[in-house]
Parts: structure tokens; sequence; C-alpha cells
């Protein structure tokens, strides 16, 4: 059966990691492709990497560092941060991203997620969703994050499932950085409706964490940075751990 | 030197097809040219062909016929020279007779077969993650050994007429053919140019043949 996938997630901003590994060993941490290169040796399934740069020229920079990285790495590569249109899909796929992930595009024009799914294929094609709880619904926010909108969590991932999305990328902004656990709780109210996989994010501090979101969660893959990036807790480890727990996983 | 082309016919993503193999040579001091390429003559001088194939099987099917004498090329290649072949995802599902994705389509039909949709009563589909390959015996070589994990993103699977046609297998509801190959022709319907260095020694045993 297929396995539970560890996903590394780096934040890049004009073609260099700025919350990235800090480790001695790495000639240049700021290097994506060496970052990559470091996760995907040391067993991520996949990588991520989220484009947090603020104009539009330094974009195309990430095309570029997508296509180094595919010269050093054999994992699959997810690409998201400020994409907005189809022209910018095709060229970081072209480039030799394997999905790309879609936030805020997607929310202003729903659209993009049936046209860029029908034309590169579901499985390229991850909607990513930032949700905050208000009571008791979780709403959407987009922008990063910063902007409230008054979309139901639970609606929206619905809806951009119909839509053609291949995955969908769920962050707690209420675990974000907190590292208290995944939110299990929306996780599994996803889970229950999901016919796609769901990665799960924001939250992770500890080894049962991980566990917590796929027994708890029902996640198809955890998504995962700071405890990387820190050395709190290694890949292996992490996998190590799951693989005593009886998960299905790739050690 | 060895010579290897990976079909261009406009599917998506050969550049990491590409890069796995140049990257198999270099770390095995292997003489290798890789290309990317449709044009005939570099398909007749190719010691190695590589057809990747993504997205859905007609769409594939049609690139590889809207270049003139294309398949006749690779069918001289593979059937009549008998040099190493090998198809990857869609790429290995074209081996096959016939596909039911979307209607009924012909393939090559190299190896007996059908490509038929896998059951996604209970399970998520697309099949996408890693997944274990675990060989089987079979009178023909296999590119495995052992069992491995690969990266999978499919539907639909090839149903092989002859069980001797399957090189491995993987379980996604059912067991499914994840190796197929008949003497120089192999199909692999996962990833290896996504799958760490599980796959890209699959990429080595193959430059190997």
């Amino acid at each position: 059966m297929v396995k539970i996938r560890i996903i590394p997630c780096l934040d890049v901003k004009n073609g260099r990691v700025v919350k990235g590994i800090n480790f001695v060993n790495l000639i240049d941490a700021g290097d994506p492709v060496e970052q990559a290169k470091h996760y995907s040796d040391n067993g991520a399934d996949e990588i991520c990497f989220l484009d947090i740069s603020a104009s539009l020229e330094n974009r195309d920079t990430m095309v570029k560092v997508v296509e180094k990285t595919a010269n050093e790495v054999f994992i699959p590569l997810t690409v998201g941060g400020g994409i907005s249109s189809v022209e910018n899909i095709h060229a970081l796929l072209k480039a030799g991203a394997d999905k790309i992930s879609i936030n805020s595009a997607a929310i202003k024009d729903p659209v993009i997620v049936k046209r860029s799914s029908e034309y590169f294929g579901n499985q390229c094609i991850v909607v990513a969703v930032d949700a905050k709880k208000h009571f008791n619904d979780w709403y959407v926010y987009s922008h990063g994050g910063t902007k409230k909108t008054e979309l139901l969590a639970l609606n929206w991932i619905e809806k951009v499932q119909e839509l053609g999305a291949g995955e969908i990328l769920l962050t707690s902004m209420d675990k974000d950085g907190t590292k208290s656990g995944f939110d299990n709780e929306l996780l599994n109210k996803v889970s229950e409706f999901l016919k796609i996989p769901l990665i799960a994010s924001g939250g992770v501090g500890t080894l049962n964490h991980f566990y917590e979101g796929v027994v708890k969660g029902k996640a198809d893959a955890l998504l995962a940075a700071s405890v990387f990036h820190f050395n709190e807790l290694s890949i292996k480890e992490v996998k190590s751990f799951l693989k005593e727990k009886k998960i299905n996983i790739r050690v | 030197m060895k010579k290897i082309t990976i079909v261009d016919y406009g599917s998506g993503n050969i550049l990491s097809a590409q890069k796995s193999f140049i990257k198999v040579a270099r770390d095995n001091n292997f003489e290798a040219d890789v290309t990317i390429s449709k044009n005939l003559s570099d398909i007749k001088k190719s010691s190695h062909i590589v057809l990747p194939g993504q997205g859905a099987f007609n769409t594939c099917m049609d690139g590889l016929k809207k270049t003139h004498g294309l398949i006749d090329e690779l069918y001289e290649f593979a059937l009549i020279k008998k040099k190493p072949f090998l198809g990857i995802c869609v790429g290995m599902q074209m081996l096959a007779k016939i596909s039911e994705e979307n209607g009924i389509h012909e393939g090559l039909g190299w190896i007996d077969g059908i490509i038929k949709r896998l059951p996604g009563d209970s399970l998520k589909l697309p099949h996408m993650g890693w997944n274990e390959a675990v060989p089987r015996n079979s009178t023909h070589n296999n590119l495995i050994s052992t069992k491995n994990d690969y990266y999978f993103v499919h539907s639909y699977y090839f149903d092989c007429a002859d069980n001797d046609n399957i090189l491995a297998e993987t379980k996604y509801g059912k067991n499914f053919a994840s190796i197929v190959g008949k003497e120089n022709i192999y199909g692999v319907q996962f990833h290896p140019e996504k799958s760490s260095s599980q796959g890209l020694n699959l990429l080595k045993e193959f430059i190997k043949v």
C-alpha cells in the first residue's frame, strides 16, 4: 500500500533559503539546491519550496532554482508561493517541478484550479489552504495568512476537489509555529470527505505529533519546516519512529 | 559509449528523465550521451531508448503518431534489432495492445495486455506516492533483484496477458504489474527518475543491459 510521506518545506526568497537548515556541514546554507539535496539524501519523500519573494522579477529566479534542483534531486518537488497564472505553472513544471501549489490565486479565481488541472493533469495541482478557527468554524485566509476570507475551509476544500485539485496542503494557522501538534480535529474533518491526498501542515514539534497526524488526523503526508531545519528532529528519526509504531513508511 | 535517447513527442517533464540518466552515467563512470530527441536518425544511432509518458494514454499515442515514421523506427529498434528499450509510466502503458482510458485506444502492442483502471472504490486515485515493487520470477531478465520503494502517480495499470511478462508487482487495492518485461523491452509504472537512489539504481541496471 502507498506509504505515508514526510515532506520538508523550505522558504525561498529571491532564490535563497531564508528558513532552512542551519547545519555546519553545508557549504552554503542559503542554497536551496544544497538543502534539498541534503533532505533527499536523508530520506525525504518529497521536497516543497515555498517562494516568499515579494516582487514578480524575483519569481523568475525561482524557475532557475527549480532547474538547478532538478539536476541534483531525484524525488518529487512541489513549488508554491505567489503562483498566479497558468503560465507561471507551465514555466515551473517545464523547469522540473512535479507539482505546483496554488493558494491565493485559487481564492481570487477558482477557475485556475480547473484550467490547470485539466491542462497539466490533476496530480500536478496542489491547492494550499491556510485555515483558522473562529468559534466552531474554520475560515480560509489568503495572502500568506494575512487576509481573512468568508470562505469556510471545509466547503472550500470540497469545492477545489471538485474543480480538479490533485492534493490538499492544509495548514492550520492556529497551530503553525506552536509546536503543539497538528490540528488533528480539522484534518480529521477534512479526511472524512476528501478523495484526494491530504498533506498536514503546521504545529509539529515532537515525534509523536507526526504519529498523531497519521492516526488522528488521517493525513496522507506530513509537512514540516522548523523541526527539521533546526535539527530538532531528523527525517530518519521521524521515519524510524513511525516505522516502529507500525505506520507504513519508506525507510 | 552508450547513446541513450529519450523520445521527445510532447509529453511533460522529460527533463527529469534526462537529468537522472546523466546523473547515473556520471556517478558510475559510464561514458554516455543522453539526448532528448524525436529525430529518426538519433533513434537509429541509439544504444538505449527511453519512452517517457505523462497524461492521458490517447494523447500520448497521438503525440507519438504525429512524428512521421517515429513508431516504425522505434519498432525497428526494439523488435527487429532488439536493443534495450524502457517505457516509463504512460510510456510503459503504451507497450500494451489496448488501453481502456477514456474509451478504447490502441497501443503499440509489444507486450500483450490491456491497460485498465485501478479499483478506486475505497482507495484514493491516482495512486500517488511511494509504494513497494516486489520482484517476481520470470524467464525475462529483471531490472531489480530485491523489493524496493518507488514513486508512483497513476490511475491505470498494465493487466498482462502473460504472467511471465510481469517482472515486479505492487499492491494498491490489488496486485498489479509495476515492472513489465519481454526480452529487451522493459516498462516501469513508477517514476525511477523521481525515486531517489532506488530509482537511479534501476536506471543503472537498464544502462547495463
